[in-house]
């Protein structure tokens, strides 16, 4: 049981529970932030994306980086899967094949936190309509 | 990813909550409970097309959800990225596919203040209540404010009561605070009973923390360590909503006991009535609630001088407590620079009728009726004509086109002969006939008058009897006096709210259809063809092909005719239900 004694336990609360409804509150304004989406179709699943994903969730939340995580279908490039797309904000998005939780941190450092490409891009040869 | 499902009343009766079980289960099934959460939320308020699923983030909107579409949302929307396309919403007039929420015509113009947390929180779960800034006010007021000055923020804020009068809420609080008690009560009036109102209900049930926070800071700002909540039994998801929210806040301190280490203690305890209208009325509410007859009585003295067992008390309503935390978080001016120059802030309306879009909605003051009714509402159903709107419930009037460009607010819609009431909202179209609409509220106020005044009692059973009279045709131009003098003194001498505004729909329908009530005096007849006793259904013959699917439909077996001849209705047996009228296809069944 958990008690609120003070003024100081409730705000340290609030910012513990924040993240709970943190992606509905986010995704009224999804432009200004930044987004990873995993590809999560049978194959990224076999290829590991779940382990990708929530890697995601829990290092984004525990690197304080404000972001939404979601899941989307089979981008088509099963031949590097697990792959992803992270759109930074007002950028182009951007996907990487092959991530595995290494690489997943390599993007978290260098891209989504300095803006910094990392190895492994691939060249997006689609366009979608909405 | 968040999949919210709906879990009022509306949508609970439509099996939203097996629709929960099974997201649980196919997502447990497909092994994505780390990734996919499902919560039950409260009333997204678009009750027309519930159950009501929203996708977060990417924020697709569903509609009439069935338990059986679980599977396929979670393996085409959660696993292959595709939305559903079958239970996307479509827009009824443009028939096209609208798939978010911020799309509709029914939330573009909405501001949900009150409602903030329906649909966005689990009312259930305390934790995602202080997510969303939640006892955050509280803390507020209790360690950086005297209770003068919480009260003076209220009073800036221009917050006036949700529940009928619009009395100024921070004035009231005042008027409680100023006035020496050892024992002071707050009270919240969740005693909902205007025919088609639910915001109360739904606020309860989509977020009770929100009521409890005010009635906390109310307590402390008048200085009583007592609340209780008087709820109608017949709400019980409310009820069971709010016994939990009660305990989970018990449990983390926010009620009890030294709030927050200040020294402040205040309990909450839960009344239940037995639904009766006249128990909305404080005094009345107050009695019941001591074990008394729900009666009121004359004021002064009011309930803050003397109310519950004698005490000082202040009583509220859900609506106007719930927009209470949020005014201390963003501020007093914030609060007042949304609405009109006497109403501020938002309303929350029930939709409800000849309308497009049924629901709960939210708009700030000064909103036209044209833009709730036309936009937010998506016109009237069928592609029918407005006729009028009926606000306030019992106690308000009809409003018709000529206002339809009035901005709602307090004063406004008393000005034009309605009310705010506690904000249902009844649409009406060229059927509906305005007298029957009048007998309609006059029966139900019969019905729910205490009796304990005679203007109430005996006065509304006689302009009930007159109505009558005029919708079996047999009304005369006296008659017509009659009403409007009966009904004027009736709203002079009644005791309470109750039958002071009791004549009002029949008022403000005389006003505005005077040549509808002419029309069943003069001419014996009724023009939208609602009154019984003045229509007569007939056999078109030359229309008529004798199919017989009037006289396979005739309740009463009033209609006979060989197959491929003309039939022929039997006027001494007719019950005028409409019947064949409906099912006839070739317009062979005329109404006069």
């Amino acid at each position: 049981m958990k008690k609120v004694k003070s003024l100081a336990d409730l705000k340290k609360m609030k910012e513990q529970l924040q993240s709970r409804i943190a992606l509905r509150e986010k995704s009224e304004h999804p432009d200004g932030i930044i987004q990873v989406k995993v590809a999560m179709a049978t194959c990224g699943i076999a290829s590991g994306a779940k382990d990708v994903m929530d890697f995601f969730i829990t290092n984004l939340e525990k690197r304080n980086i404000d972001a939404i995580v979601s899941q989307t279908g089979c981008m088509g490039y099963c031949y590097a899967e697990p792959t992803i797309e992270v759109r930074l904000p007002g950028q182009d998005p951007v996907v990487y094949g092959f991530v595995d939780l290494k690489k997943a941190d390599e993007i978290i450092e260098k891209y989504i936190k300095q803006g910094e490409l990392v190895d492994g891009i691939i060249p997006v040869n689609y366009k979608t309509i909405d | 990813m968040h999949i919210l499902v709906c879990g009022g009343t509306g949508c609970h009766a439509s099996a939203s909550n097996q629709l929960l079980e099974n997201l649980k289960e196919q997502v447990a099934e497909k092994d994505l409970a780390g990734e996919v959460q499902v919560i039950a939320t409260g009333c997204f308020g678009f009750c027309e097309k519930g159950p009501i699923v929203k996708m977060i983030p990417d924020n697709t909107f569903y509609t009439q959800v069935t338990p059986e579409d679980a599977a396929e949302i979670v393996e085409e929307h959660v696993i292959k990225g595709r939305k559903v396309q079958k239970l996307l919403y479509r827009d009824p007039v443009r028939k096209e596919i609208i798939s978010e929420s911020k799309d509709m015509g029914f939330y573009k113009k909405q501001l949900r203040i009150a409602l903030r947390n329906c649909g966005l929180i689990d009312p259930e779960n305390i934790d995602e209540y202080l997510a969303a800034d939640g006892y955050a006010a509280l803390g507020k007021v209790l360690t950086e404010m005297k209770p003068e000055e919480a009260t003076k923020v209220l009073i800036d804020s221009g917050l006036r009561g949700r529940g009928g009068g619009g009395f100024p809420a921070g004035v009231k609080w005042e008027i409680a605070r100023r006035v020496q008690g050892d024992l002071k009560f707050v009270v919240c009036n969740a005693d909902e009973g205007d025919p088609g109102a639910f915001m109360d209900r739904s606020i309860l049930e989509g977020d009770p923390h929100s009521v409890i926070e005010a009635m906390i800071i109310n307590g402390y700002c008048i200085g009583a360590n007592y609340g209780l909540v008087y709820i109608r039994a017949e709400y019980p998801l409310a009820i069971e909503r709010l016994k939990i929210a009660l305990n989970q806040a018990r449990e983390y301190g926010l009620l009890g006991d030294d709030i927050l280490g200040t020294g402040f203690n205040f309990e909450i305890e839960i009344r239940y009535g037995a639904g009766a209208f006249v128990c909305g009325e404080e005094t009345a509410l107050i009695h019941s609630m001591e074990g008394h007859r729900g009666e009121p009585t004359f004021k002064p003295p009011f309930p803050a001088q003397s109310g519950y067992l004698g005490k000082p008390t202040n009583v509220n309503n859900v609506e106007t407590f719930a927009n209470i935390p949020v005014i201390f978080n963003k501020g007093a001016e914030w609060f007042a620079s949304i609405g009109t120059e006497k109403s501020k802030g938002t309303k929350v309306f029930a939709l409800a009728g000849k309308i497009n879009n049924v629901g709960l909605i939210e708009v700030p003051m000064g909103t036209t009726l044209r833009e709730v009714i036309f936009e937010i509402g998506g016109g009237i159903k069928d592609g029918k004509k407005f006729k009028a709107v009926q606000t306030g419930g019992p106690s308000g009037g009809c409003l018709t086109e000529k206002h339809l460009d009035t901005p709602i607010d307090f004063d406004n819609l008393v000005a034009n002969g309605s009310m705010m009431g506690s904000g249902g909202m009844i649409v009406m179209d060229e059927d509906d006939c305005m007298v029957s609409v009048a007998r309609f509220y006059l029966d139900f106020t019969v019905e729910e008058s205490c009796g304990k005044c005679t203007p109430c009692r005996v006065g509304n059973k006689r302009l009930f009897e007159l109505l009558e009279t005029i919708s079996k045709g047999k009304g005369t131009h006296n008659d017509l006096d009659k009403l409007r003098n009966l009904g004027e003194v009736i709203k002079d001498t009644s005791l309470c709210g109750l039958g002071q505004t009791s004549p009002n729909p029949v008022l403000s329908t005389m006003d505005n259809f005077w040549d509808e009530y002419l029309a069943h005096i003069d001419e014996h007849r009724c023009p939208a063809g609602q009154c019984k006793d003045l229509i007569k259904y007939e056999v078109v013959a030359e229309n008529c092909v004798g199919c017989t699917a009037c006289a396979r439909n005739c309740p009463v077996n009033c209609i006979a005719g060989e197959r491929k001849e003309v039939h022929f209705i039997d006027q001494s047996i007719c019950i005028k239900c409409g019947a064949c009228f409906d099912k006839c296809k070739f317009n062979a069944i005329s109404v006069s």
